[in-house]
């Protein structure tokens, strides 16, 4: 895949509703992931209250917020790194709140990180087919090679030609470009064939080529999944998302379509007045 | 790439297998030694190089195993090799069933010394209770034997079937965990060595998988111990003792941390120093104090050769390279 220069906004207009894949009534059914009235203490402090959120297939829905607003935070609960203190997670309908991170995992919600969390002396495929692997582990089968794997290594490969990397599928990981490498997370989500798509800041960090690439491969990916971004960048935001929440203070201020947000007048105080 | 790595271990292999028609009983007793360092060193080198665990407790797994070898003999007859060999990787490997399934809750520093306190508890319950006899060691009276019917196919008492047999042990021993490295599982392990978190979040439960490569590396320790109480004929509670669990650690990162042929080189020049410095003929009265000859030139060569023995090769080709480069 290489990145569509047709323009600063290659799919869809900004803000619009009437992207090639997203359906503008979504049915009650296609919320994969609830999340109801999260709450995380660390001590005292509580860095994530009373969040409520769903997440949709078909849709990117943004979550925003100043730094310690409880962004990360919240996808650490979402994702199963850290336990809530309080509310609950459901995945397509089932209670997941005390369930693993890897069970999670295996369930269908893959996560990239913020700071890039690679396996650099790997190359680009085999970070991909070990991803892969999660799906068909088979730890028994200890005479067979695991780079011959018939599930894995073409998941991988597909993987790895989704998110762009095809040409540098053989190369260590740990040689590619920070945007290279942001695109390899995504495909390390992508190769484990998950339905929830938890992205922590995947435009950190990239320059103005690079991110147009990787809103190329997320608004290609939305068809088929329900993706929560995590994201300062305001105008890629306000570019992609379908909905976007507004977290301050680890509470959430608004929740909403993006022109509905843009026009809140609390978070234009509180957030969009401000630095951005 | 896999021939040139191929080639030398299959030279080795059969300068190895070459070795008794030169040497004498002594030569013979100590490749056979070491040999069997090589097995404990292989099996530390699948948790620390491969799954990033650095266990200090492998001394304990392989001298449990030497306990059970004797504890388990019959005196009056020898026993049988078929139910002995696994009985005694059994001990190892139970014993590191339980170590590891307290130990690995822990992390980093915590994880090494917890390992180390497991071993030292294995240590002092040999020591000091009458299971174990105590300081001074016991005895195997019988070295067990293969037998099928009547026949007797090996006989561990002989000098030359021990060392072919310690031979083919570690032979099995690299080229059952060369598999398991390539194999799902050993990637897995790789992955969890370089980064666990992300392992858990691509949906791996990386606990399990730790535990399995501890109890496997506990089981080849345990083949480890058998053969060195075969050898001796003897065992006392040192095997047990931190300063092997040490000893082995200073081989892998003198071979070469991460590789299965570093593990091995490591051993052999571990031994070969020991003997070195040890020599009264090279160093007069100063060999009393082989430890501090030993010690200095293992700071020297970490120091100097930071990716280990086995890094020398690409050391050295790279400043050829460099240096035909230069004339160029």
């Amino acid at each position: 895949m290489s990145a569509p220069r047709a323009g600063l906004h290659p799919t869809r207009p900004p803000g619009g509703e009437a992207g090639p894949v997203a359906e503008p009534h979504v049915p009650e059914t296609d919320v994969l992931l609830r999340a109801s009235k999260v709450t995380r203490r660390f001590g005292g402090v509580i860095a994530v209250n009373g969040v409520s959120l769903e997440l949709r297939r078909g849709t990117v829905h943004a979550v925003i917020g100043t730094n310690g607003a409880g962004k990360s935070t919240l996808i650490n609960i979402l994702s199963g790194e850290l336990d809530a203190s309080g509310g609950s997670v459901e995945l397509r309908g089932t209670d997941i709140t005390r369930w693993s991170q890897p069970q999670r995992a295996r369930a269908g919600i893959g996560r990239s990180y913020q700071r890039t969390t690679i396996f650099p002396v790997f190359t680009v495929l085999e970070n991909c087919r070990l991803a892969a692997q999660a799906g068909y582990q088979r730890p028994w089968a200890w005479w067979t090679d695991a780079a011959a794997c018939h599930v894995c290594v073409p998941a991988a490969r597909d993987a790895v030609a989704r998110a762009g990397l095809a040409e540098l599928q053989d190369r260590p990981a740990g040689t590619l470009s920070h945007g290279q490498r942001r695109q390899l997370e995504i495909a390390m989500c992508l190769a484990t064939g998950p339905e929830v798509l938890l992205l922590d800041e995947p435009l950190a960090g990239m320059g103005a080529e690079e991110t147009e690439r990787m809103l190329a491969l997320l608004n290609e990916l939305k068809a088929g999944h329900a993706i929560a971004l995590v994201e300062h960048d305001m105008d890629a935001v306000f570019r992609i998302a379908d909905r976007i929440t507004v977290m301050v203070n680890g509470a959430v201020l608004a929740s909403d379509t993006p022109q509905a947000v843009q026009a809140n007048a609390e978070v234009q105080a509180a957030y969009l007045g401000g630095s951005e | 790439m896999a021939a040139s790595r191929i080639v030398p271990v299959l030279l080795a292999t059969l300068a190895l297998a070459l070795w008794p028609l030169a040497a004498g009983s002594y030569g013979i007793d100590f490749v056979t030694k070491t040999m069997i360092y090589a097995v404990l060193a292989l099996s530390l080198e699948l948790l620390v190089g491969t799954t990033g665990l650095v266990c200090f407790g492998q001394a304990a797994l392989f001298g449990l195993a030497g306990y059970a070898v004797v504890q388990l003999s019959p005196a009056d007859a020898p026993a049988s090799l078929f139910w002995l060999l696994p009985a005694s990787m059994a001990v190892a490997a139970a014993y590191a069933l339980f170590m590891g399934a307290l130990s690995l809750r822990t992390r980093g520093v915590y994880f090494i010394m917890v390992t180390l306190a497991f071993a030292q508890m294995a240590y002092y319950v040999v020591h000091d209770t009458p299971l174990g006899g105590g300081t001074d060691g016991i005895y195997l009276a019988l070295k067990p034997v293969a037998e099928i019917g009547s026949t007797v196919l090996l006989d561990l008492g002989e000098p030359l079937a021990l060392y072919y047999f310690v031979l083919g042990a570690l032979a099995l021993v690299f080229v059952f965990l060369a598999l398991l490295l390539r194999s799902p599982f050993g990637r897995a392990l790789a992955g969890i060595r370089i980064n666990e978190q992300r392992m858990r979040a691509t949906g791996f439960s990386t606990y399990p998988y730790k535990l399995a490569a501890f109890v496997i590396s506990g089981a080849i320790a345990g083949l480890g111990g058998f053969l060195f109480a075969v050898k001796d004929g003897y065992v006392n509670p040192e095997l047990l003792s931190w300063h092997i669990s040490g000893s082995v650690l200073v081989m892998i990162i003198l071979g070469g941390i991460g590789h299965l042929r570093g593990a091995v080189l490591g051993a052999f020049a571990f031994a070969l120093l020991q003997e070195f410095f040890k020599s009264e003929a090279l160093f007069g009265d100063f060999a009393k104090h082989w430890l501090l000859g030993l010690g200095l030139t293992i700071i020297v060569s970490v120091a100097l050769l930071p990716r280990g023995l086995i890094g020398i090769g690409a050391l050295l080709t790279n400043r050829l390279r460099r240096r035909v480069e230069g004339t160029l």
